[in-house]
């Protein structure tokens, strides 16, 4: 068990108002492997999700993190089993990493009893211990991860909250208003912005007066890192873990980062950029096979050996997709559970005519 | 032996916060003001800044905070200055706050309680004077109280912050000052009223009139006058919004034949239409001598002049006339 040193480039930290953390990284060959075959199994994951919506498998909203997998798998490297983490909607990648297997998220996207959120969240809406969702309305997740911070502090656990939001989510006025309480209150939250350059077709400096997202408080600190480079993303949350854990309060975080698919599956992607941009994107800044030349080039990993992790990934996926799709949908019984804490429900709940309303025996 | 029923929420909020450190309390000018109308008078100087946390005027972000607090372990009390300004917030109650333990499948829970006063003061005019029980009510997930006198006061915002779920407590400012006796049970720091419970406030058997906050004395009022004419008119307070206490209007329009509802809200899609629909689908509707009649605020926004107000809110009088109307006696 060895460790592996690199020195990340020069422009992968912008910092506001603060110093940029090293850029020197070291890990154990270990963790390197590890953190490879993290991001390996959520590209695959999101690739089955997206061929089971083509082929009607899976209803509504969904949107993939494809692009982007850096961003959950680096953050989950930095932070411990106690800090919590609550994101948008594009929330499979960090389901994932903060616990969920894929078998749950596939059936939770299938709408099935043994889906993450027993088939009631949907792709939007997917929690495990100490990961807060999964939220479906733009911006709204970020006061709630300040009121996450707010407990952690309350009830003085040694932990922060890493409160999730994307560019177009950025300019939501209720961000404003979580910056100042945060500050005011001093709270352990590191606000990351995960920069993808468009909300929805919308490109960022069309919505943004200001698109250095790390700079849009001027009382926070701000950190603007390479969110393609998986050891970059790490390092800028520890380096922001530390000074949330040390009382210093919140801290913002840009990563950029970028989407190959369209905002949701809906959307083909291709009306607001160019084919060539999405393209160019892919070719030279992949977070999987940058990651992957840093792996061989330094001599942790061979070529056969991250051949096999790819292989193993996709068996992994695979074998969950089979068994999501064989198992059964939410029990009838469900509909009327979970609206109230078991012991507290409300006499009945009507259905749609009155032989529906369903009794609790309390 | 009286209280307010502005000493008796604080009461209710100091009793509960002794009781369980994990509940505290945040909101506008609630801390070194003492509230802006003093219901959390005192609760700094004993509880500290940690437990009563004064917030700036950002209702979606510290509602938002609250609800987030909630889903993480500990237990706030949320209060609105009024729930006018509650509509700037109203996603995080109803989409975060009342949603997320159906949407987690269970596993998230969100013990919060947002409070406030609620419905029209006086002479503030169309922004400050709107009833939202109708609203929070139709809320699957949020459980809804509406509160009238001292007793209700301590019961209700007791049970809603030992309550596991979302709940919003609608106070009246109006009602604040206002003094009803002091029980021995209400001395209990145990004393809890059920979520979900309407109280006879008045028995009566010619005519049932089902009213919550303000208008429960309006009735009353108009209950002793029906009175003194021979008409015995039975009142219920309903405490609760959601859930709504149907049985026991349904067992009193049984008895008495006659519905009259009242509330202080616009009258589409109110507390009256509810109920009058919730009637006609259960067994009572057969009991009914007359039409159900609703009396609500007037569908307009509320005019600051003192003679269009008293025109848009229901009085004794609206109540007392409309009874006998109902009854059909001169």
């Amino acid at each position: 068990a060895g460790s592996v040193s690199f020195t990340l480039p020069e422009d992968t930290f912008e910092g506001y108002n603060i110093d940029t953390p090293s850029r020197e990284v070291t890990l154990t060959n270990e963790e390197a492997i590890n953190m490879y075959t993290e991001l390996q199994r959520v590209r695959r994951l999101e690739m089955a999700a997206d061929a089971s919506y083509k082929s009607k498998l899976i209803r509504g909203f969904c949107h993939l993190c494809i692009g982007q997998e850096a961003v959950p798998v680096g953050i989950e490297f930095a932070i411990s089993k106690e800090d919590a983490v609550i994101t948008s909607y594009r929330c499979h990648g960090f389901t994932y990493t903060r616990g969920g297997t894929p078998h749950e998220i596939l059936a939770e996207l299938m709408g099935r009893h043994t889906g993450i959120s027993k088939g009631k969240g949907g792709s939007m809406h997917m929690f495990t211990p100490n990961f807060f969702g999964g939220n479906g309305i733009v911006g709204a997740q970020v006061p709630l991860g300040a009121g996450i911070a707010f407990s952690q502090k309350y009830l003085g656990k040694n932990a922060c909250t890493i409160n999730l939001y994307g560019d177009g989510a950025a300019n939501q006025g209720q961000v404003f208003e979580t910056y100042n309480m945060a500050k005011l209150w001093n709270l352990p939250v590191i606000f990351v912005c995960e920069n993808n350059k468009y909300g929805m077709g919308t490109a960022a400096s069309r919505a943004a007066a200001n698109s250095e997202y790390h700079t849009r408080c001027e009382y926070i600190p701000g950190i603007k890192a390479n969110g393609m480079d998986i050891l970059a993303v790490r390092r800028a949350i520890e380096y922001a873990r530390e000074h949330c854990l040390f009382g210093k309060g919140p801290i913002i975080l840009e990563l950029s980062t970028y989407r190959y698919g369209g905002h949701s599956m809906s959307d083909p992607g291709t009306t607001y950029r160019t084919r060539e941009e999405v393209q160019h994107m892919r070719s030279t800044r992949d977070p999987i096979s940058s990651f992957k030349m840093r792996l061989i080039e330094s001599g942790v990993a061979t070529e056969e050996q991250i051949k096999s992790i790819d292989k193993d990934a996709k068996k992994m996926v695979d074998q969950a997709l089979a068994q999501a799709k064989q198992d059964p949908e939410p029990p009838i019984s469900d509909l009327f559970n979970h609206v109230y804490a078991p012991g507290t429900e409300v006499p009945s709940l009507r259905g749609r005519v009155p032989e529906e309303t369903h009794y609790f025996n309390q | 032996e009286t209280i307010t029923v502005r000493e008796a929420l604080n009461s209710a909020i100091d009793e509960e916060m002794e009781a369980d450190p994990k509940v505290w309390l945040l909101g506008e000018e609630v801390a070194q003001y003492n509230g802006a109308y003093k219901v959390t008078k005192g609760l700094l100087d004993k509880y500290g800044p940690d437990r009563i946390v004064d917030t700036p005027i950002t209702e979606m972000g510290f509602a938002g905070i609250a609800v987030g607090a909630a889903l993480s372990g500990t237990k706030p009390i949320c209060e609105f200055m009024t729930f006018n300004f509650a509509m700037q917030a109203i996603d995080q109650i109803i989409n975060s706050g009342g949603k997320t333990y159906y949407m987690s499948g269970g596993q998230v829970p969100c013990p919060v309680v947002f409070r406030g006063p609620n419905g029209a003061a006086a002479g503030v005019a169309a922004q400050h004077s709107q009833d939202y029980a109708s609203w929070y009510g139709q809320i699957p997930g949020l459980k809804v109280v509406s509160i009238f006198d001292a007793e209700d006061a301590k019961g209700l915002l007791k049970a809603a912050i030992r309550d596991p779920n979302p709940v919003i407590v609608l106070e009246n400012e109006l009602m604040y000052g206002t003094s009803f006796p002091l029980t021995e049970a209400m001395k209990s720091k145990d004393f809890v009223l059920p979520i979900g419970k309407a109280k006879i406030a008045r028995e009566g058997k010619d005519i049932t009139i089902v009213a919550h906050s303000r208008p429960v004395q309006f009735s009353l009022d108009a209950a002793e006058k029906l009175a003194k004419e021979g008409i015995s008119a039975e009142v219920i307070n309903l405490r609760s919004i959601r859930p709504l206490d149907i049985d026991t209007i349904i067992k009193s329009v049984k008895k008495t034949n006659h519905l009259v509802t009242v509330e202080q809200g616009f009258p589409v899609c109110g507390m009256g239409s509810e109920i009058s629909a919730q009637i006609m689908e259960s067994e009572a509707f057969d009991y009914l001598d007359a039409p159900v009649c609703r009396i609500a605020g007037a569908d307009v926004p509320m005019p600051y002049a003192r003679n269009l107000e008293d025109l848009s809110l229901p009085t004794e009088e609206t109540i007392y006339k409309q009874v006998k109307r109902v009854l059909n006696v001169q």
